[in-house]
């Protein structure tokens, strides 16, 4: 297959993480292998607690684990100093949240516009170029309003122009569908097949929604800080 | 991202609102207390600042300010005038008189006596009659306030209006006849006293017997002179003590702030004026930036630098800081302005607004920096977290 050929993106061996010490101690991550290649929607589903906030949170670089290795793009992000991880954060890494995490009191224009910002484009260009996504995700007309007056959905299809806009090559998603209806989750979700989904670019989306399952290339299953199950969607076949 | 950091701040009106309040409450506390402050110090030398003409005054080594009289002898007059670089040198009585007032009662006043002939020393503002009028027999001027106050003839029925003393009224000062030939205006004086000018040789006469009388000795340099100088050679020539005008008011600033309470009851004013901005300003804006920590975290999930965050709210909080700084300073003026006409004490100087400037300037760098640790210590994990 084209997707076991493409370069791998992201790749987990053995990761573990622990939060709290002592009575507090929880073990979030029990020894996480996952491979995530370049081209692929991979899925992360399973029971609340499980760990999957906890695991994309690691893989997008802003939680360091205990044990184990994870690369991405090649990169050991723990073992990058703090100054190298956040520019590789701002360039190569794209953020979908379940709040959407639009700053209110700026426009969408600008909300989208952030990530060329902190790179430190100039207001005009990075302005010009948020508004050019703002069209491919279906709202370019409504550039100049404030996040508040726009429904949760096109509040999410912001949110998917601001992780593209720089041109990350992983996006990472937490529940970018639960806190919008079926069939708006729906749209969203065909929008980021349509956007963000490209041949060098993977995307890891973490969900509980089951009626969105049919997006993803494969499936991973966790429990209990576990990998428990993969399931490829594109040959219809358990890898295992 | 300066942008973006001006419009997180101010996009939130009612938030900006609250913190702008607080530093303009604090400015406005800190600036007005310290104005007054800095007005009723000046006060203290109101007197030497009343007295324009002379550069330097000579007294007995002793004095410690103004009011401190400590008579010299008259030969000190012929001494001074002999020393180089001294233009002119007068004398100036200066000390406490009883009056007899027209209903027998009796009020103690600030009898200040002026040279015969060319009246140096005479008060800065004649309201009514001239200063030359006292070239009259007898004659005195009365400042405004004590003529329409302490001197005024009380109200014939109850709860009339009492009649201010005027041009042609008399007074007894020490059983001597004095008439009133004009009414003066002069800076508000710690001494609450009544004003009254005359001559020199009449205030003499005014005053209880005693060898010595005269309390300075007012002194013109010549043109050009060197006035440091000129005051150490009429040290030297005569033992006494010279003091430039700026000088004497600084002896006599220093002696109130050290030896009364004023200064420490306007500095708790001030701290207040100072904790209080702080709690608020501090809380008002830490809350901002609580309120949008996941917005902070964010940026810093999405790249953004500990520098960039750092530049975004130092930034916000000089606005705020800015803004509010100025609106107090406003405000205080205002309130001066209003009160000008009132016995209150009000100076605000270039110098008091820096103060107050600075002292935001803390207030804001503590809140920003309360921020910041927030800020920077937030894991960007959180914006994960519901
Ligand atoms: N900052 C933290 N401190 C302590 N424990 C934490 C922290 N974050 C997560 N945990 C714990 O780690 C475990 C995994 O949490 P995680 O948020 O990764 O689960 P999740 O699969 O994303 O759950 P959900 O579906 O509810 O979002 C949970 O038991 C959780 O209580
Ligand atoms: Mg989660």
């Amino acid at each position: 297959m084209i997707a076991t050929a493409a370069p791998v993106a992201v790749s987990c061996a053995g990761v573990t993480k622990t939060y709290g010490a002592g009575q507090s101690r929880v073990t979030a991550l029990r020894g996480i292998d996952l491979e995530v290649r370049e081209g692929e929607l991979l899925m992360l589903v399973g029971p609340s607690g499980c760990g999957k906030t906890t695991l994309i949170s690691v893989i997008a670089g802003i939680l360091d684990h205990d044990d184990g290795e994870c690369l991405v793009f090649g990169e050991n992000l723990r073992a990058l100093p703090q100054a190298r991880r956040t520019a590789f954060r701002g360039e190569r890494i794209g953020f979908v949240f379940q709040q959407f995490n639009l700053i209110p009191t700026l426009t969408i224009a600008e909300n989208v516009a952030v990530p060329l910002l902190i790179q430190g484009r100039t207001w005009r260009s990075s302005i010009a170029q948020a508004r050019e996504f703002l069209d491919r995700v279906g709202i370019g007309d409504r550039w100049a309003a404030l996040p508040s007056k726009l429904s949760g959905g096109q509040q999410q299809r912001v949110a998917i122009a601001r992780s593209l806009v720089h041109g990350p090559r992983l996006i990472v998603c937490d529940e970018p569908t639960s806190s919008l209806d079926h069939e708006t989750g729906h749209k969203v979700m065909e929008l980021m097949k349509e956007v963000a989904a490209g041949h060098d670019r993977a995307l890891v989306v973490v969900t509980h929604d089951a009626r969105i399952f049919e997006f993803a290339d494969r499936i991973a299953r966790m429990d209990d800080g576990k990998i428990t199950g993969l399931t490829d969607r594109r040959n219809k076949e358990p890898e295992r | 991202m300066r942008s973006v950091a001006i419009k997180m701040l101010v996009g939130d009106r009612a938030r900006y609102l609250g913190i702008l309040m607080g530093l303009t409450f604090a400015s406005l506390l800190i600036t007005q207390q310290s104005a007054i402050f800095t007005g009723l110090m000046a006060r203290t030398y109101g007197f030497i600042t009343d007295t324009g003409l002379p550069d330097i005054w000579v007294m007995d080594p002793k004095v410690m300010f103004i009011d401190d009289i400590k008579p010299l002898q008259d030969t000190m007059l012929h001494r001074v005038r002999g020393v180089e670089g001294v233009e002119w040198a007068m004398p100036l009585y200066k000390g406490l008189l009883k009056a007899k007032l027209s209903n027998g009662s009796f009020q103690t006043c600030n009898v200040i006596g002026l040279d015969d002939t060319t009246l140096v020393g005479g008060p800065p503002e004649i309201v009514k009659g001239s200063l030359s009028d006292l070239r009259q027999a007898d004659a005195v001027i009365v400042d405004e306030v004590g003529a329409t106050g302490k001197l005024a003839r009380p109200a014939t029925e109850p709860g009339g209006e009492p009649t201010p003393i005027g041009i042609g009224d008399t007074l007894e000062l020490n059983d001597h006849r004095a008439i009133v030939v004009g009414i003066c205006r002069g800076t508000r004086t710690f001494q609450s006293q009544p004003v009254i000018y005359t001559t020199y040789s009449r205030a003499l006469r005014f005053a209880p017997g005693e060898r010595k009388l005269m309390s300075f000795v007012l002194v013109k340099a010549k043109p050009g002179a060197d006035q440091d100088a000129l005051c150490a050679r009429i040290a030297g020539a005569t033992g006494l003590a010279a003091y430039t005008t700026q000088q004497f008011k600084d002896l006599t600033y220093d002696y109130f702030m050290k030896y009364t309470g004023i200064p420490v009851n306007f500095g708790i004013a001030v701290l207040l004026g100072f904790i209080v901005g702080t709690a608020i300003a501090g809380q008002t804006f830490f809350n901002f930036t609580m309120d949008n920590i996941k917005y902070f975290a964010a940026l810093k999930a999405m790249g953004a630098r500990d520098g960039q965050l750092l530049r975004m709210i130092v930034l916000q909080a000089l606005i705020v800081g800015a803004v509010g700084w100025g609106i107090g300073i406003g405000a205080a003026s205002l309130f001066g302005f209003l009160l000008k006409h009132t016995e209150l004490s009000f100076l605000l100087t270039w110098k008091l607004m820096g103060v107050s400037g600075l002292a935001i300037l803390v207030i804001c760098g503590i809140s920003a920096l309360l921020s910041l640790r927030t800020v920077l210590r937030a894991e960007p994990a959180i914006v994960f977290k519901g």
